[in-house]
This record gives structure tokens, sequence and C-alpha cells, in this order.
């Protein structure tokens, strides 16, 4: 496949990821997973699980690093340069964004404009406590074994986990103090602890 | 102020660490109490639309509030705010640290940030409960959506779009009424 036929087809496969992709990062990555390992066959499947893990592992929304590091391997697997790779991970990272842009700015613009209108109004009354039970939920599912530990009563990391919760919470909740430092120091504290025992 | 719209989304892009969910916190800090660009109402708000759409969540927060304060360009700023931490980190792992997974120290540090970022999300969690309306007629409200999430499965999205529906035939209903 010639370098600009391998662009098109990375722009076209992650405009439809950004497009389809419903319901925030997770929902994004089984998109992709189909898409780029399974139909394109540009990364293998253990190739995947490492973006997975590395995505986890860095700052910023899953579904760009996923489209950026995706971009990159894909063209490198191609048997491109490292230069060409790059272009290909700036190129997928927009493409993603793309349709959401559009439509999100649409929507911005159609919500600016009648968002004191009294049925939309409604529909913001409606919502409200839908999201305050949305955002419950994510609390809920993110309480799992992947960020606490194995739940067993033997593991330490399991106990230090529940206590950087409860800690955390306190932090911000009734010591207002600021997410960012909160993230630093938990981060320092894993890193020293962690390293240490 | 279009660079500090942009510095602002470039921090809150950086300290984004796992998923879109981790901005809220980051954003309620820095766009909803330091700042003062939106509500805290208008921010709940912005979380049902930057849901019901689809695409990155984190990414389709910062176009709302860019546009908000700047129309298109802002929203073109603060996007690219929010998501040029992450290819700058992940192509710099990409080119350089082929084994940046295996490393335990980062390992160690991620162990510590996962369980205080779910904390971090709980806070504005509660904050925005105040701010939702709620009373003795609409508490269960949140209870049922975050049970059909979190035990059934249901995607956040099908529940948006159904109260959507939902709120508009009850507004026609009580216009015919009226």
């Amino acid at each position: 496949m010639s370098a600009v036929a391998i662009y098109l087809k990375l722009f076209w496969t992650f405009f439809k990821i950004g497009l389809f992709g419903f319901g925030g990062g997770y929902g994004m990555l089984s998109l992709i997973q189909n898409e780029v390992v399974e139909k394109q066959k540009w990364i293998s499947n253990s190739e995947f699980t490492d973006i997975v893990a590395v995505s986890q592992m860095t700052p910023g929304p899953i579904g760009i690093n996923s489209a950026t590091y995706v971009g990159f391997k894909a063209i490198e697997n191609a048997g491109m340069t490292p230069a060409e790779a790059v272009c290909g991970s700036l190129l997928a990272s927009f493409s993603v964004m793309l349709p959401s842009f559009i439509l999100m700015l649409l929507i911005s613009a159609f919500f600016m404009h009648y968002k004191d209108h009294k049925s939309v109004q409604t529909v913001l009354k409606w919502l409200r406590p839908v999201v305050v039970g949305m955002l419950a939920a994510a609390v809920l599912l993110l309480l799992n074994e992947e960020n606490l530990g194995t739940f067993s009563a033997a593991n330490l990391q399991l106990y230090v986990s529940i206590g950087l919760f409860v800690l955390a919470f306190i932090a911000t909740y009734f010591w207002k103090i600021g997410p960012i430092k909160v993230i630093l120091m938990a981060g320092l504290f894993g890193g020293l602890f962690y390293s240490l025992i | 102020m279009l660079l500090t719209l942009f510095i602002t989304f470039f921090k809150i892009g950086l300290f984004t660490i796992g998923g879109g969910y981790a901005m809220i916190p980051l954003i309620e800090r820095e766009v909803v109490e330091r700042k003062g660009w939106i509500s805290r109402e208008d921010f709940l708000d912005l979380l049902a639309i930057a849901q019901s759409a689809p695409g990155v969540f984190a990414v389709n927060i910062s176009i709302f509030i860019g546009y908000r304060m700047r129309k298109s360009i802002g929203s073109i700023f603060c996007a690219l705010g929010t998501v040029l931490p992450s290819i700058i980190i992940i192509l710099a792992i990409a080119l350089f640290l082929g084994n940046y997974r295996d490393n335990r120290i980062v390992e160690n540090v991620f162990k510590g940030i996962r369980p205080a970022v779910i904390a971090l999300i709980l806070t504005p969690t509660i904050r925005l409960a105040s701010k939702a309306g709620l009373n003795k007629w609409t508490w269960w409200v949140p209870v049922v959506t975050a049970l059909l999430i979190w035990w059934i499965g249901v995607s956040p999205v099908w529940i948006i779009f159904a109260t959507i529906i939902g709120a508009i035939l009850y507004y026609i209903f009580k216009l015919r009424k009226a």
C-alpha cells in the first residue's frame, strides 16, 4: 500500500471511531480493537494490550492516547520511518477528534441560542439528577481490582488503596485541597511506599 | 484570553489520569471555582451534553467550555490544550521508551494515584448533587441511574437519550393541557 493510501485509511478509520465512539474512552477502546486489530490488522492483539496499559498509565483522555499510539505503530509496522510514524500519530489523533468537534460545535451553538427556552429548561431540569447518578456510577465502576488491587483479605495493596481513597476524599471535600496536589502526593507516596516495601 | 484558555486546559489535560471522568475534579477546581467561567448548574448541563455526543468525553467538555468563552476559536484552543500533553507524552513513549510499561517505579507511582483519582471524582459528584435540584420527589433518580449503569451495565448514553425524550413528551403534554 502506498504511503498516501495508508494515511487516508488511517484518517477514515479514526474518523469512524470518533463518530461512533459513544460513552467515553472505554467504549471507544472496543471500537479501536475491532477496527485496528481485527479489520485492518495494523497492530497485533498484544500490542493493543500494551496500548491500553500505556493509556491508563499516562495522563490524558484514553481515546486520544490510544489514537496517538496506534497511529504511530500502524505506520511503523508498515515499514516507514519514525518521522512518518509521528505524522501518522498526529493524523490519527486529529481524525478521532474531528467528528465530535463538528458535532459539539453545533450542539454548543444550539445550546447557547436556545438554553433559555422553556423546553430546553425542562430537558435540563430532568437531566441534572441523571448526571449525578452517572458520576456516582463512574465512581462505583472504578472501585475495581484493577485500581485498588486484588480483593483478598491478605492483600496489603488493597488496604493501602482504601486508605488513599478515604484520605484523598477528606483532603478534597473537607480540606479543599486541589486535585493536582492530591494526585502529586498520592503518586509520590505510591512511588516511595511500594518501592521500599 | 485564548492563551489563558489554552494553558488552563493544558494543565487539566496533563493531570487527567485514568480516563475522561478524571477530568471532572480538575475542571471543577480550575474552571468553576478558581476562574468562575461557568456555574455548577451549567457544569452539570455540560456534562450531560458532553456525554451524549460521540467522541472523547474530555475533549467534548473542553470544546463546550471553549465555545462558551470565545466561540469556535475558543473551542479549538481548549481542545488543543486538552490533548497536547497526552500526544506529546505518548509520542515520547512510542519513540524512546518501548519498555515504559515494565518500569517498576512508574507502576508503583500509579498504584498510589489510581485510588486517589476515584476519590477525586466522588468529591464533585457530591458537590454537584446539591445543585441538581434533588428533593423528596427526585432523590431516587440518581440512585436508579447509578444502579442501572453500575449493576446492569446500561450505557449512560441511552439513559440520557431516554431522559431527553421523556422531558420533551412531558413538556408537550403540559403545553397541550395549558
